[in-house]
């Protein structure tokens, strides 16, 4: 913190000038902010005002910058100077658009601009130059787990663009599913007939790939690390192990088909005649292998009608089965029942729906196998019979209304079953119970992680991988780790060969941030990472727990392992920390400390309250800008500091902003929850946790709980959050002033 | 044997290709995807005149509910609108086939007897391929009694207003009771409509043997 040297300017462009008075702005800093440099400019980020600013680092010694001017969200170009500490006052989109341009307004505007310049003043003292993570690693390794269509083809693609891939199967074959398929959906025009798999081709593509280092009979043994230097451990069947150093990981672990055993009422079990979606892949090449006569199991006998029953086990509301549509089922059963009718149109092939979903082309095809004489039937299945070699499938016809409807003699029945993904042990599940109604999953570990949290990516309620499903769907909860195809949500081989080819970039772009220390997603290109006074560590374990991104371990003494790599930087540790020893170089318990306490508190007799507003960076703080855009007006008594998530807020600003006076104080952060939006995923709604002790706080300072506000806000809240502002304003004013100011 | 026991025994089961291969247009039922927009735009339909709307007759037809189908008033009650046609998103002939399927079942007598449209239109075509030309006071006095005399008079003295007032703008001749005019080559026109039954008759007598 040697050598210091601040400097603030004001600029006078888009009207701040007119509405403002700059040279008292100017005084503010100089006296206030005790910035020694303060200068304003009339356009501050054209050429002249930046190389300004440029001459004074260069010759004044200037590390510091303070600019008045517009939103930090905007002009970051001009205003980019990475070597210094910098910090921006929001005049433009938080003072003067949000204020009607009256003479009565004029005084409460300029007391809001002067808060505003004395804030930024103190923020950036507080702040250092953030420099890159130096614990950075360089492998530019891919590891694909998973060598089914998903991985192979993430290794092809990753291979193309130059990045050397370790791909490991555990199975004895590439292929996974798709290779026991007789044909696939087709995926070019006409869309009229099932295609070939392509399998062979993408396999021999892997295989022939000398940039490709292919283990089968292989699992993940062991990964240990973070992006850009993970060590991984492979076993083989022959029980060597090997390690590999890898850059970052695509976990392409697929899925497993719901098993039909469960549902005896479909006849599953019952009759070898009643068979799943894979059981009739099977028959298919069989019969592909011989006459081409898809024959019935029990006797051999040639099927001569078939009925497919969509939704087995799917779209339950009742919690017994799965709760989702798997999506790709309805083309698949078109495509099997097209199996029967191109080798003999005489085959009565049925299929029973209730809704018929067909994704991509689907349409084109459904239409084909309507003019090939494939009956489509809207209903419910209620219960398949088997009697002997044939069954009687019982439905309820959905457009008749015939809840007794019935097709005899049916050779064979097919299942749709649907997609349960493999995705590894869920970590959030408590241990040794089994919750009723939530699908179980094999407990077998896929990446086998040391990290603190867990030995894989954390889950969503259905048991696939969870990501931030609104912003960024191909991100896990594990920097450097994605997960790509049936494991992410369910999928057909179409959609899990794109969902491949962006796991492969996705993965790409975060080792190469990996190497240059800087984080990937969402806050990308961030240089600053956390760093904590170990000394003063109580080893209370908050900070290891609560990370949304399992970035922090435990050592042997229980002191907090930061792997910065791993780091999205959304400061839910800072937040967490309850001695306050975690903090970024330009983000810290003091950056915004410094700030509350820098506003100038009007006595209890002016009837000016102050009211401080905590906003999220990502939705609320530019949903409060584009109201600033839209004129839309709102308190010049509130005094907002943008935060980069809910999780970030630590309580001692809350009782620091009541100590000092403020009358209220709101914080804006994502909707948490199962419907989330925060883009830390956990971060808003581990904030509101630790918000709702507050009252405890309040208590003890003898306050009213009315002082402090929780508001969910939406980046499109552009007319919500100030109405929500004024109202707050409002109802404080019914409650009176704050008793702390003045002390 | 009947038309109708002949046929019903020659497809057995098979309901929908019988279907397919009597009816006009009957190939395009299984391309239905019951989406019921037919059903929404039916202009009829919003009186409840059908008792199956367009999608749920293919559906039963599909569903081998020969009986129901053929002898339902339903597919008589299409005006010839076209809305359904003009809207479907399969573009299936909706309108055709519900002629097709009415024709087919009046074909092998199951079509319900004195159902009005069937009734008016076996009435239309002796009314106008008797004399060449369609005779309008025989035509609606055909319909009025239709369900007999007393009827037929009551019904008719609801429209003695009307009638008297079309008489005396001499929009209508009470002498065309009595023979009424002709086109100009009778015989021609009949002989030709003849010919064209004939030839017809065989095409859908050769299907439904064949």
């Amino acid at each position: 913190m040697a050598d210091i040297k601040v400097a603030a300017y004001i600029c006078k462009g888009c009207g701040l000038g007119e509405r403002l008075d700059a040279d008292a702005l100017v005084k503010i800093a100089q006296k206030d902010g005790k910035v020694p440099l303060a200068k304003s400019h009339d356009f501050l980020c054209n050429a002249d005002g930046v190389a300004m600013i440029q001459n004074d680092i260069t010759n004044e010694g200037v590390t510091h910058i303070m600019i008045g001017a517009c939103s930090r969200r905007a002009k970051t170009e001009a205003f980019f100077f990475p070597e210094n500490a910098v910090a921006r006052a929001n005049l433009r989109e938080g003072v003067i658009w949000i204020r009607p341009d009256t003479d009565e307004a004029r005084e409460t505007t300029q007391e809001m601009a002067e808060d505003y310049i004395r804030m930024g003043c103190a923020e950036v003292k507080a702040m250092t130059a953030p420099t890159a993570n130096a614990a950075a690693g360089s492998s530019k390794t891919l590891l694909v787990v998973g060598g089914g269509v998903t991985g192979m083809t993430t290794a092809i693609e990753a291979s193309k663009t130059g990045y050397p891939v370790v791909l490991v199967e555990k199975t004895g074959a590439l292929g996974g599913w798709a290779a026991k398929l007789y044909k696939r959906v087709p995926v070019h025009e006409p869309y009229k007939s099932p295609a070939d798999t392509g399998v062979g081709e993408l396999v021999s593509q892997v295989l022939g790939d000398s940039n490709i280092k292919v283990y089968l009979n292989a699992t993940v043994a062991k990964t240990d690390g973070a992006p850009g230097r993970f060590v991984v451990d492979i076993a083989t069947e022959s029980g060597a192990t090997h390690t590999e150093d890898i850059g970052a990981i695509v976990q392409a672990s697929g899925f497993t088909l719901y098993d039909m055993n469960k549902l005896p009422e479909l006849g599953a079990g019952k009759s070898a005649n009643v068979v799943d979606q894979a059981g009739l892949e099977a028959l298919a090449i069989a019969a592909a292998s011989g006459d081409g006569v898809i024959r019935r199991p029990s006797d051999n006998q040639p099927v001569k009608s078939v009925v497919f029953v969509q939704c087995a086990g799917q779209r339950d509301p009742s919690g017994t089965h799965l709760a989702y549509c798997s999506g790709y089922c309805c083309n698949t059963s078109i495509k099997q029942a097209m199996y029967f009718k191109d080798a003999n149109p005489s085959i009565d092939t049925t299929i029973i729906y209730s809704d018929l979903r067909t994704p991509g082309n689907g349409e084109d095809f459904y239409r084909s196998a309507q003019e090939k004489g494939v009956i489509f039937t809207k209903g419910k299945v209620a219960e398949v019979v088997p009697n002997g070699a044939t069954s009687t499938v019982k439905f309820n016809d959905l457009i008749l209304g015939d809840t007794d409807a019935s097709i005899l003699d049916v050779d064979l029945v097919v299942l749709a079953t649907g997609q349960v993904p493999n995705s590894g042990i869920n970590i959030d599940a408590p241990a040794g119970v089994e919750e009723e109604g939530v699908v179980q999953i094999k407990p077998i570990s896929i990446l086998n992680l040391t990290y603190r949290q867990g030995k894989d990516v954390p889950q969503l309620k259905q048991g696939f991988t969870d990501s931030h499903f609104i912003c960024f769907p191909y991100e896990t909860r594990r920097t450097g780790i994605y997960t790509a195809g049936p494991v992410r949500r369910p999928m057909d081989i179409a959609q899990a060969r794109e969902d491949a080819t962006g796991a492969a970039l996705k993965s790409i772009q975060a080792l190469e941030n990996a190497e240059l220390g800087r984080a990937a997603h969402p806050r990308s290109g961030d240089l600053s990472f956390p760093k904590v006074r170990l000394e003063g560590c109580t080893q209370c374990k908050r900070c290891t727990v609560e990370c949304p991104f399992g970035a922090i371990d435990e050592d042997e003494k229980r002191f907090p392992v930061f792997n910065e790599s791993r780091c999205r930087r959304c400061g839910t540790c800072m937040g967490a920390c309850p001695v306050r020893v975690i903090s970024f170089e330009n983000y810290s318990v003091n950056t915004v400390g410094a700030q509350i306490k820098a506003v100038d508190m009007p006595d209890e007799f002016s009837e000016k309250p102050r009211i401080l507003i905590l906003a999220c960076e990502n939705d609320a703080y530019p949903a409060l800008d584009m109201a600033g855009m839209s004129r839309n007006e709102y308190s010049a008594f509130v005094r907002i500091i943008p935060i980069r998530c809910l999780g970030s807020v630590n309580t001692i600003w809350i009782t620091d902003a009541l100590n000092a006076g403020y009358d209220g104080v709101m914080l804006m952060g994502c909707k948490s929850g199962d419907e989330y939006q925060c883009h830390f995923v956990k971060g808003s709604e581990l904030g509101r946790v630790r918000m709702s002790k507050i009252d405890d706080t309040l208590k003890t300072l003898n306050l009213e709980s009315e002082r402090v506000r929780d508001l969910e806000v939406a980046i499109t809240d552009i007319e919500r959050v100030p109405e929500m502002i004024n109202k707050y304003a409002a109802e404080l004013v019914a409650v009176g002033p704050s008793p702390f100011k003045g002390f | 044997m009947s038309a109708n026991t002949a046929v019903a025994d020659k497809y057995r089961n098979n309901f929908l290709k019988e279907i397919e291969e009597q009816v006009e247009m009957g190939d395009w039922v299984k391309m239905c995807m019951q989406c019921g927009v037919c059903s929404g735009s039916c202009p009829t339909n919003f009186q409840s005149a059908w008792e199956h709307p367009p999608q749920e007759l293919f559906m039963m037809i599909r569903a081998g509910k020969r009986e129901e189908v053929l002898t339902s008033s339903s597919m008589w009650n299409c005006t010839s609108c076209y809305n359904c046609i003009v809207r479907c998103p399969r573009k299936i002939p909706i309108t055709h086939i519900m002629h097709g399927i009415a024709e087919y079942a009046h074909r092998i007598g199951l079509a319900p007897k004195m159902q009005a449209t069937r009734f008016f239109s076996g009435l239309f075509w002796k009314n106008c391929t008797q004399t060449g030309r369609v005779n309008e006071l025989k035509l609606s006095m055909g319909l009025y009694f239709k369900d007999g005399f007393a009827s037929g008079i009551r019904e008719g003295m609801k429209m003695k207003d009307i009638a008297i007032g079309m008489v005396l703008a001499k929009r209508l001749n009470p002498f065309e009771l009595f023979g009424g005019h002709k086109c100009k080559d009778q015989k021609g026109i009949q002989a030709m409509l003849k010919k064209a039954y004939e030839i017809e008759h065989a095409r859908k007598a050769a299907k439904m043997a064949g």
